[in-house]
């Protein structure tokens, strides 16, 4: 659906493409569900880092939302796979671990937002929307 | 041996968790020593795994019907048995990892193990002192136990 501007031009909308990865099914349906955004499409969701690479190879996503611990390959890892792949995506780390140290290699490495949880769902839309804005 | 002000570590987190992820607070007793080596377990039971500088375990004890609520309370439509599982593992983990904001990083979580089955026998540490955190939420009781040497 494109936007109507006020010369009466159309212009398209932008959408982006979001992979969730995190190694809880609850909390992958519960990033899925509350996200308000008409211009995100979630093309994929993985459980760990193995199944996150496979993934983002075969759906180039924009956006992808990390946890961190997980088993076989854990986010960090993921992170600096995924932005070898793809300089350009931005990913916003969602995680328990609330040390800065964690935080801030994670920034290190290529992610472009923290959000721990647990989150409300008005801080999860506000951590995507400043992903977006950023894209 | 785990000090007072570390437990409130884990109180704290526990109580920032019901009222965040429950968006309802929890009741959190005083925390109390475990003498006979089982604290009573619940139907479902997440644990994490410490190692690092610290070593022991932490884990989230819960009854069906409290984890039933609560994945009702995050608009949750799935009550299967993998999703009780998926629920209790991920309070383990949340509450653990939150901890590293005091304990730093050099306090490393697992990924979480499930035990279902109130008679399982609880994850003991030799040689560590098991404190239990008493949970009340709603008409619900569960359990955070933390063992850390």
């Amino acid at each position: 659906m494109g936007a109507v501007n006020g010369s009466g031009a159309v212009h398209a909308r932008r959408s982006f493409r979001l992979l969730i990865v995190d190694d809880s099914n609850i909390m992958r349906r519960r990033i899925e569900r509350s996200q308000q955004f008409d211009e995100l499409e979630v093309v994929g969701a993985a459980s760990n880092g193995v199944e996150a690479i496979e993934l983002f190879r075969r759906t180039d996503p924009d956006l992808v939302t990390m946890d961190l611990t997980m088993p076989q390959m854990d986010g960090i890892e993921c992170i600096e796979q995924i932005v070898r792949l793809k300089p350009a995506v931005r990913i916003l780390v969602i995680s328990a671990l609330a040390d800065k140290a964690t935080a801030v290699d994670a920034m290190e490495k290529g992610a472009n937002g923290f959000l721990n949880k647990p989150f409300t769902d008005r801080q999860l839309n506000e951590a995507i929307a400043e992903l977006i804005r950023g894209a | 041996m785990l000090q007072e002000q570390e437990l409130k570590t884990f109180v704290e987190g526990t109580t920032n968790y019901f009222e965040v992820a429950a968006q309802q607070p929890a009741t959190v007793g005083s925390p109390y020593l475990v003498t006979d080596r089982n604290p009573g377990m619940h139907e479902y039971t997440g644990i994490i795994s410490i190692s690092g500088r610290r070593e022991g375990v932490v884990y989230f004890t819960a009854p069906k019907a409290m984890l039933t609520v609560l994945l009702m309370k995050m608009q949750e439509n799935d009550f299967s048995h993998e999703n009780m599982r998926d629920l209790v593992g991920e309070v383990a983990n949340t509450i653990s990892g939150n901890a590293r904001r005091d304990f730093g990083n050099e306090f490393v979580i697992s990924v979480p193990s499930v035990l279902t089955g109130e008679r399982s026998e609880p994850p003991v540490l030799p040689g560590a002192r098991s404190f239990v955190i008493p949970i009340n939420w709603r008409s619900h009781s569960a359990k955070l136990v933390v063992s850390l040497k």
